[in-house]
């Protein structure tokens, strides 16, 4: 005989898949309600901040709490969530049922090998380049340090579990090699190659998201997600300043 | 020319900004689309000596449209086309310049960079309500006429 699934359990799971890929605090509330309404709770009670979940079923019941200690971005997660959510609205779906396709989403790898990824980031900082006005010499240099960034960032991030000093290696990576570049005279604008290159690392989403979360009332994540962005933008900043003070 | 090479890489960095958030795979053409066209407005309107605020704010309106119509047309939720879409207006190299700056010493510039980064992420976040105000009133119209 299996363990009994309770509605917490599934709503509880729903909303931490989704905090981890990225969505919005507002979405995972929502969905966290809608799971519990489809399954006839009458008043249930979600709190979602970047950092951990609380949900109950009625005001005065016992709290179920989550911690949430890392999140990345993977759109495709928040698809499948969204998706089961649906289904499960449309009554499609039983809770253990939906209990176990939630656990497989969870399970779920990334949808791209790295290698490909690094690549992706490498054609990336080569456009931008182009679209911030660069030439086109500085296309190949802004590929290369983009991409050499982007996979040093992912290689220090399975190494440590510090976003930090990944992102701040990164960083001096693509500075190192726009140095390089521009000294050999491959390259010609400094400025440009390095803002192309560290567009894969910076935090425009989590920037963008902050403000979001600020306006529609959800202050406590509209703010943490703020200090967020701004360590990360810290991060790359410095990395990049380390190389150009010994440049 | 120009257009051509802007287009073609607008294109490209939001669709590999789409892989790089590991967006569904059916969504990655839509993804790139809307980020050329919303970087395509951005970029006419400030080539045409419109400020980049507001231009940016027009953009990410236009962006949310499209997302806000991709989104019921493909039944996803609304984020993913949102992100990729406005990847290529985000301050990221703003904020990336300001920070630059404030680790050199540069603090009067640094400032100056901060408040147009925070200026630009508050035009985005302007536009990307819009999308929210649309549905809002799409939903109260159709509920009112049945």
């Amino acid at each position: 005989m299996e363990k009994k699934v309770s509605i917490e359990q599934v709503c509880v799971l729903a909303g931490k898949i989704m905090l981890q890929s990225g969505a919005e605090t507002y979405r995972v509330e929502d969905t966290m309600n809608r799971i519990a309404t489809a399954f006839g709770v009458k008043n249930p009670q979600s709190y979602a901040t970047p950092t951990g979940i609380n949900f109950a079923v009625d005001v005065a019941e016992e709290t179920y709490f989550l911690r949430i200690t890392t999140r990345s971005t993977d759109l495709h997660k928040v698809a499948e969530v969204n998706t089961i959510s649906r289904s499960i609205t449309a009554g499609e779906l039983n809770l253990r049922e939906a209990f176990s396709s939630l656990i497989e989403v969870d399970n779920d790898g990334l949808l791209y090998h790295a290698w490909i990824r690094i690549i992706v980031a490498a054609f990336v900082s080569g456009c931008f380049t182009i679209m911030f006005g660069g030439v086109w010499n500085d296309f190949i240099p802004a590929l290369v340090a983009g991409g050499f960034g982007y996979a040093g960032m992912l290689g220090v991030d399975r190494l440590l579990e510090i976003r930090f000093v990944s992102e701040f290696l990164g960083a001096v990576i693509i500075g190192f090699i726009t140095v390089i570049c521009i000294y050999t005279g491959i390259g010609k604008e400094m400025d440009k190659i390095i803002i192309g290159g560290v567009m894969p690392l910076v935090p425009g989403l989590l920037i963008t998201n902050a403000v979001r979360d600020l306006i529609s009332g959800h202050l406590v994540s509209g703010l943490s997600k703020g200090i967020e962005a701004s360590i990360t933008a810290f991060a790359i900043g410095a990395g990049i300043a380390a190389i150009i003070a010994f440049a | 020319m120009d257009i051509t090479a802007q287009l073609v890489t607008s294109f490209i960095a939001a669709a590999g900004f789409g892989i790089l958030f590991n967006a569904p795979k059916n969504a990655l053409i839509q993804c790139g689309l809307i980020g050329m066209i919303g970087w395509i407005l951005y970029y006419l309107l400030s080539a045409n000596g419109l400020d980049v605020v507001p231009s940016t704010i027009l953009a990410a309106m236009l962006v949310a449209i499209l997302s806000y119509v991709c989104s019921k047309i493909y039944r996803m939720p609304i984020i993913i086309f949102h992100v990729s879409g406005i990847i290529p207006l985000v301050p990221g190299g703003s904020a990336y310049d300001a920070m630059r700056h404030f680790v050199i010493n540069d603090y009067y510039t640094a400032v100056q960079l901060s408040s147009k980064v925070m200026l630009l992420s508050g035009g985005i976040a302007i536009g990307l309500m819009f999308s929210e105000v649309i549905s809002q009133i799409v939903r109260k119209f159709a509920a009112t006429k049945r």
